[in-house]
């Protein structure tokens, strides 16, 4: 429907090959009856000035394309097109293009211009895809535009440019492969990147390009753990692909005390042989001598950050999970994965196919991972024969003697099923079942030889071929089998069935004295018609029988080798010649005759019949190479652990001071540097308690910030609750309570998804003046207190903090993640005393870390300056400053992906600093503003706000003014200063009977003036 | 000294002529038996590391009805590999889902009849191209309503721009349907009508930004009049009940399906009355797992439109409660040429809900000619070619069982058949979550306005199998 009408030729579902190219669009098919009409008319169409010509042009193109029809001839006429204003005809010769460039080199070229202005775009996304298409183009002409475009775009401001950069480098190496050094380079540049939207396309990157370059790694290590979680999931199977062959070749192996005992049971298991045990001995012993293994905490790291992706979604990631877990964490703690593999069972087919051919693998070397989930595996008829099978393997590979019944009561009903490829693979899987458990042998081959009188023959066949391998284990006991399946000969036609029956017959003659010859004479009769492989067989049962009987079979078999000697098949002309020669004793017979019967009736090994999924472990699980059980073209190897762990120190990061970075890489950081750990002492515990891998069992991710100790998950409600009440309850939160700001710098974290952020010092030096340090409580008693300043100049006094109001500057929804709220601090900025401190408080909602916080391009309404704070990482307080009256003021705040509009509106009374002065002073001051400058109001005072302490409380809220004694009970006095200006501000409030008051302001600002009498005012109200 | 046979009969009659060494595209491919595989060489040309090289679209009846290439082309005669592969399985769904080729390696999916076969040239995870498959489908149901043959074909063009978004150079890019229909408008008829007369186009005008942002599953800007959120609690009962009607194995599956229709940027949290019930979940991405973790709520803002909120599943060391029961006699009498057939279904544990949609399908053995039944409610065929009946009894009367009864005629002259065929069951249980499984309430935060909410429950049969 999107097609426009005219688009109706497909409707019809015809899509035949063979159907001619055109002519039977319904609408333009009777006019055009040529190819060459065709495209002359397409031509014209593009070459028009009409988009809408040109869109239906281009459909039409596009569509040929889509049905592999070829449309090359065009690319003229298309190219011309490239730089259309409409963007669905654009796209589409985008399209075209890439599809085409490779073949029409020269004229692709004159498409490079386009792009390279689209390069320079100030939109992110039009550079973006300008770089996608460009470097889609293969043309190797243009390898250096394209080598100077990716590393222009590797350090482009926007993430989402980077990471089509990182697109880009596969597609250019795969063009020219001698780039690879100058790749590289980027490649080391984007891997420093630290935003999610990069870091999965960049490793892919790595992958294809430089996957030996494992160094490049190494600094990055700590922040793809930390990141993962946020990557989008196909980068993150990627990344964990990679990531678990980096942990194999940086750390030791998790199990190096258990593998070997257990390994030496597994071969027990198998037939235990006596080097072995012998071996493990030794082994076991020097194992004694190696020091006590201690997981690296990058390791733990690693394992921790990537167990809640056993949740995803998307069954890739939780399968690269399972392999990373599987090849990478200790034995113990490998079982998690199997509650989502089975989860993935549920989803299609294919998936199934894939995950249970990994469970397959799995369930052989761990197999009590899944024996819970055992009946998850159970067959339904309505499976697909593939599926079927693979379950069938996995259900015995966990069979073990406790589960056994329950498994062969399930496989007696498979064998009643009507796909027959599965029940003979149920019967192998009892045979299997059978070997590997003593205890239920014969009872599987009573179930087998029952199967025999079965009326499929391919059912019996496979059974007979079974009970042989069984057999072979305890003849002695079987020679009622062996008879009775002497007498299949008759009925079985499949010759591998009939060979094996020989095969035992001839092995076992003496148990079977007096049927042998007999078989042997039927044979002899039928040779000729027998299939190779049974005849082979019948040559084999004569030979046998000529040596443990020659009296009744000598001229039996005497018969069966002249038949062969003239077979037409060479291997059997061979066999009988050669057995005639070592059988029959002539004169010329060697020293071998007197052997014959050793050689041919030599106790044989039973088979060992053991799955075909063992051993497929050394390929890397949930690759391809694992899937086909061969090596794929580009498979890395999974590299075995080391003896020795390389320095685990090339994955520490060099932080500088302002750095954001999450809270774990900083924690480390402050181990090495004992710079940060004097500062932050506090965070000692957590670390070491962190870094004990066994104990700790938290949950991935409940890292607790670094500083409060306690974990985050308890923190989290409580801080939720506070933020609306945004005061006193933190205090006591914050151990060292020493100073003021500390406690509103405390990081908010909220939401379930998101790491813990830093707490930073601000980046602003700020020698907090000894002022600050005033509790809240002693600024109150001061209140009270007459001071008696005669000076002219009026103290400036610290202001009171009892209700410091916070405003919202951009709401988490509104800001992705990022909320930002300001509050004034009250406090004189320490850079200048002309401007008016602004606390900002960044919290960062999200998960994932926010970079390069900034203030762009303020706009300043005239007077105003704003003295800027310097990029920040997440979260850290800033505190800017206002000097000027303006009530508003607008301003970019961007981080380094996106921009956010924000303006601060700066309450008239927190653009003042309080004066303190003596009654006569505020009198002797107050005369001299009157007139224009004093502004009078009457109120009504609300009951609550009828007590001394209550209206003292509401004005100085409203505004950042001290009291100023008075000799009157119902009079208020208040007096500030504007912070810019210096003039003076004087409040006083007459409370008159009941509820009604005065209140007054003088102030030259008449501007402040009238907006502060409306803010007392309302604050009073309320 | 003498070949002791050990080889399975199955490969025995597999066997096909075996190639070693070079092998050239002319050459019949190998055959890929699951169990063994022919070690391929490496000596095969890597012409750069690309995830999905091309992709082909194939139908039923094996023509190429769409090609897509990321990079250069790969001709479409590598098909023929895949042609080999689907005419040795008998049927569609036992196609091997990875086809080894001397130069390509052949992924593909079964999805709506048609197979998506995707070409790759070197190591990848087969799941990752078998997972993006199975996305791709989903996204052209999301975006067509159904994926069928003829709705791609009618809308080509905006297939395979939907293509070229998902997949740069063969890794995915975009695989979030918000964000494809923000970039690619889904048609509607409407917007085709509007199209032709105004000559705009379906390529969204606007770039998208949902890219850029920390919640890449929802768009900014949604606006709605109506503010509603609808959640599905959907759970599927996936059962063997033995010959004897006890229960073999009996597990759980459930999904929340949302619709959410909401302005702006809505914070949702829905809490359960028992969440320890569920014992495995997966998430969509919008889910922030550490409250779950450690609240056991779900608290998350929702894509816009309908998603899968979370998938679960109830473990079988829970009691599953099974709420139907079948009753069936089936018989192949040796001597005659008459079996007979019966089956009875009725309501076992329901928590006093009805049944519906009950729907009886079982494969008969080769041997059975045709069959005389007479059902007591619905209507029943059965196929003589597939030997497939099928019986469509509807709602279950407790009163009045429904039963199908009768006899089948057996090939005259064969031995009885030994199998049983296995009866499998469907049926809908509206307002019931057979778990127990109940949602507290939904919370939203970040908006102001109410939300008109809706939660409703479901239970369906999943694989439903009785033995006889």
């Amino acid at each position: 429907m999107a097609a426009s009408p005219a688009y109706g030729e497909e409707k019809g579902g015809s899509s035949s090959l063979g159907e001619p190219e055109y002519g039977h669009d319904p609408a333009s098919g009777g006019i055009f009856a040529s190819d060459y009409k065709r495209h002359d008319d397409l031509k014209e169409m593009l070459d028009s000035n009409k988009d809408s010509l040109k869109l239906e042009a281009m459909k039409r193109i596009v569509a040929m394309i889509a049905r592999g029809k070829n449309a090359s001839d065009l690319f003229p006429a298309v190219v011309k097109n490239v730089a259309c204003k409409n963007i669905e005809v654009k796209k589409l010769v985008y399209v075209y293009l890439v599809r085409y460039a490779e073949e029409q080199q020269d004229l692709a070229l004159l498409s490079i211009s386009t792009f390279q202005r689209g390069l320079k775009d100030p939109n992110q996304l039009i550079r973006a895809s300008a770089l996608r298409v460009l470097s889609s183009i293969r043309v190797p002409i243009i390898v250096p535009i394209m080598m100077l475009a990716i590393k222009e775009a590797a350090s482009d401001m926007s993430p989402y440019v980077r990471k089509t950069a990182a697109h880009a480098i596969p597609k250019l190496y795969s063009l020219d492969s001698d780039q690879k050094d100058q790749l590289i380079e980027v490649i080391e540049k984007l891997l420093a990147d630290k935003t999610t939207l990069v870091a999965g396309s960049v490793v892919m990157a790595f992958e294809e390009v430089c996957p030996e370059r494992i160094d490049l790694i190494h600094k990055n290590y700590r922040k793809l753990c930390n990141l993962l979680i946020d990557v989008e999931e196909w980068g993150q199977v990627v990344i964990i692909n990679m990531l678990t062959r980096y942990a194999r070749t940086q750390f030791l192996s998790p199990n190096q005390n258990e593998s070997l005992l257990e390994e030496s049971a597994e071969k027990a298991f198998y037939g235990s042989e006596e080097e072995d045990t012998k071996d493990a001995k030794a082994e076991a012993a020097s194992l004694a001598k190696r020091k006590p293994y201690v997981m690296d905490p990058d390791h733990r790291l690693l394992l921790r950050n990537t167990k809640p992706l056993l949740q995803s979604r998307n069954a890739a990631v939780v399968m690269a999970v399972a392999q990373l877990y599987f090849h990478l964490a200790p034995k113990a703690e490998v079982g998690v994965i199997a509650k989502a593999l089975v989860r993935l069972l549920r989803s299609h087919s294919e998936v199934q196919y894939v995950v249970l051919q990994n469970v397959a693998t799995m369930s052989i070397k761990r197999r009590g991972m899944f024996e819970p989930y055992l009946k998850s595996f159970y067959i339904r008829s309505t499976d697909p024969t593939q599926i079927k099978i693979l379950k069938l393997e996995v259900l015995t590979n966990l069979a073990n003697e406790t589960n056994i019944s329950t498994i062969l009561r399930e496989f007696q009903t498979y064998i009643r099923s009507m796909d027959k490829d599965f029940v003979a693979a149920t019967i192998q899987a009892i045979g299997r079942c059978a070997t590997n458990i003593g205890k239920v042998r014969d009872t599987c081959l009573n179930g087998l030889v029952q199967l025999l009188s079965n009326r499929d023959e391919l059912v019996v066949a496979e059974s007979v071929v079974v009970i042989k391998k069984l057999l072979q284990m305890q003849p002695a006991q079987h020679s009622e089998i062996i008879k009775h399946m002497a007498k299949l000969t008759d009925n079985i036609q499949v010759p591998m069935a009939r060979a094996s029956i020989l095969w035992l017959i001839g092995e076992y003659c003496e148990h079977v004295p007096k049927i042998a010859p007999d078989v042997l004479r039927k044979m002899a009769k039928s040779f000729t018609n027998e299939e190779d492989i049974v005849k082979l067989q019948v040559i084999n049962l004569a030979a046998k029988l000529y040596l443990t009987n020659s009296k009744q079979s000598k001229l039996l078999t005497q018969y069966v080798l002249n038949l062969a000697k003239y077979d037409q098949n060479y291997d059997i002309r061979d066999r009988a010649r050669f057995i005639r020669q070592l059988i029959v004793p002539t004169e010329k017979s060697g020293a071998l005759n007197k052997y014959a019967k050793k050689l041919f009736l030599a106790q044989k090994p039973a088979p060992i019949l053991e799955s075909s999924f063992k051993d497929r472990d050394h390929f890397q699980l949930g690759s391809l190479s694992h899937l086909l059980n061969a090596k794929a073209v580009g498979y890395q190897e999974l590299p075995d652990w080391p003896d020795e762990a390389p320095d685990p120190s090339v994955r520490n990061v060099e932080v500088p001071e302002w750095t954001k970075c999450t809270s774990r890489e900083k924690r480390k950081e402050k181990v090495e540097k004992p710079f940060y750990s004097d500062s932050e002492g506090e965070s000692g515990p957590t670390e070491s308690a962190d870094s004990e891998p066994e104990s700790d069992s938290e949950e991935s991710g409940s890292s607790s910030s670094s500083g409060t100790s306690s974990s985050s998950s308890e923190e989290e409600e409580e801080e939720e609750e506070e933020e609306e009440e945004e005061g006193s309850g933190e205090q006591s939160e914050d151990k060292e309570g020493e100073e003021e700001e500390e406690k509103r710098k405390k990081r908010k974290e909220k939401g379930g998804l998101r790491k813990v952020s830093p707490r930073i010092t601000p980046p602003l030096p700020q020698p907090v003046p000894s002022s600050n340090i005033i509790s809240t409580s002693l600024v109150t008693d001061l209140e009270g207190l007459t001071l008696t300043d005669t000076s002219l100049a009026p103290a400036l006094l610290s202001p009171a903090f009892g209700a410091v109001r916070t405003y919202e500057l951009l709401h988490r929804m509104a800001g992705e993640g990022l909320s930002v709220e300001y509050c004034f601090s009250r406090r004189p900025f320490p850079g200048d005393p002309h401007m008016v401190a602004v606390q900002i408080q960044i919290s960062n909602n999200t998960d994932a870390e926010v970079k390069s916080l900034r203030v762009s391009e303020p706009k300043l309404l005239a007077g105003m300056r704003i003295q800027e704070f310097p990029e920040i990482g997440m979260g850290t307080v800033v505190e800017g400053r206002w000097d000027t009256v303006a009530a508003l003021c607008f301003q970019r705040a961007c981080t380094h992906t996106r921009h956010f509009y924000v303006s601060i509106q700066p309450p008239v009374g927190e653009l003042m600093a309080p004066v303190f002065m003596s009654e006569n002073e505020f009198r002797k001051e107050q005369g001299k503003l009157t007139g224009m400058s004093e502004i009078t109001e009457k109120l009504t005072l609300p009951e609550k706000c009828r007590s001394d302490h209550a209206i003292v409380q509401q004005v100085t809220s409203a505004a950042n003014v001290g009291r100023v004694p008075c000799g009157a009970d119902n009079e208020y006095r208040f007096a500030a200063k504007t912070v810019t200006s210096g003039s003076l501000v004087l409040i006083t409030l007459e409370w008159r009977e009941g509820a009604a008051a005065q209140l007054t302001v003088n102030s030259e600002k008449m501007v402040i003036g009238t907006m502060l009498v409306k803010d007392i005012i309302q604050a009073l109200a309320q | 000294m003498e070949a002791v046979p050990c080889r399975s009969v199955r490969h025995h009659q597999r066997a096909s002529p075996r190639l070693i060494g070079l092998c050239w595209p002319r050459v019949a491919p190998l055959e890929l038996s699951l169990l063994k595989l022919a070690p391929w060489v490496a000596f095969l040309p890597c012409d750069g590391a690309v995830m999905i090289h091309s992709l082909f679209l194939i139908n039923a009846s094996g023509d190429i009805f769409l090609e897509k290439h990321w990079k250069s082309v790969v001709s479409r005669s590598v098909c023929d590999y895949f042609f080999e592969a689907q005419e040795r399985a008998s049927e569609a769904e036992n196609v091997p889902p990875v086809i080894s080729t001397p130069h390509h390696y052949l992924l593909s999916v079964y999805r709506h009849k048609i197979f998506f076969v995707a070409v790759i040239q070197t190591e990848v995870p087969p799941l990752f191209v078998i997972e993006f498959l199975h996305r791709v489908v989903d996204t052209f149901q999301d975006y067509f309503g159904v994926c069928s043959e003829v709705m791609i074909k009618d809308n080509v063009v905006v297939v395979y721009e939907v293509l070229e978004e998902m997949l740069d150079n063969g890794f995915p890019l975009a695989t979030e349907s918000n964000i494809l229909k923000e970039l690619i408008k889904p048609p509607t008829i409407l917007r085709t009508v509007v199209n032709t007369i105004t000559g705009s186009t379906n390529v969204g005008d606007q770039l998208p930004t949902g890219q850029l942002s920390v919640v890449p599953w929802r768009r900014t800007g949604v606006k709605y009049t109506n503010n509603e959120a609808y959640f599905d609690v959907i759970e599927e009962i996936d059962a063997i009940i033995d010959k004897s009607g006890s229960t073999i194995t009996a597990e759980i599956q459930g999904v929340i399906d949302a619709c959410v229709k909401l302005t702006g940027m809505p914070d949702l949290t829905l809490s359960f009355m028992n969440p320890r019930l569920l014992d495995d979940v997966s998430f969509h991405p919008c889910v922030r797992f550490k409250r779950w973790e450690s609240e056991r709520i779900l608290s998350f803002i929702p894509p816009d439109g309908n998603f899968r909120l979370l998938s679960y599943h109830v473990s079988a060391q829970n009691l599953v409660a099974i709420p139907v029961y079948v009753k069936h006699n089936i018989n192949f009498r040796d001597s005659s040429s008459l079996g007979r057939f019966e089956i009875t279904v009725g309501p076992k544990q329901t928590m006093g809900k009805t049944i519906e949609g009950v729907m009886v399908t079982s494969q008969m053995p080769k041997g059975v000619l045709n069959m005389s039944l007479t059902p007591s409610q619905g209507t029943h065929i059965f196929d003589p070619v597939t030997k497939l009946l099928t019986w469509d009894v509807g709602k279950i009367n407790p009163q009045k069982l429904p039963s199908l009864k009768g006899s089948m005629n057996l090939q005259a002259g064969t031995s009885k058949p030994d199998e049983n065929p296995t009866i499998n069951l469907q049926f809908k249980i509206q307002q019931l979550a057979i778990s127990g499984l109940k949602v507290n309430r939904l919370d939203m935060y970040g908006e102001k306005y109410k939300p008109f909410k809706g939660i409703k429950y479901m239970t369906k049969a999943g694989k439903f199998q009785v033995r006889t």
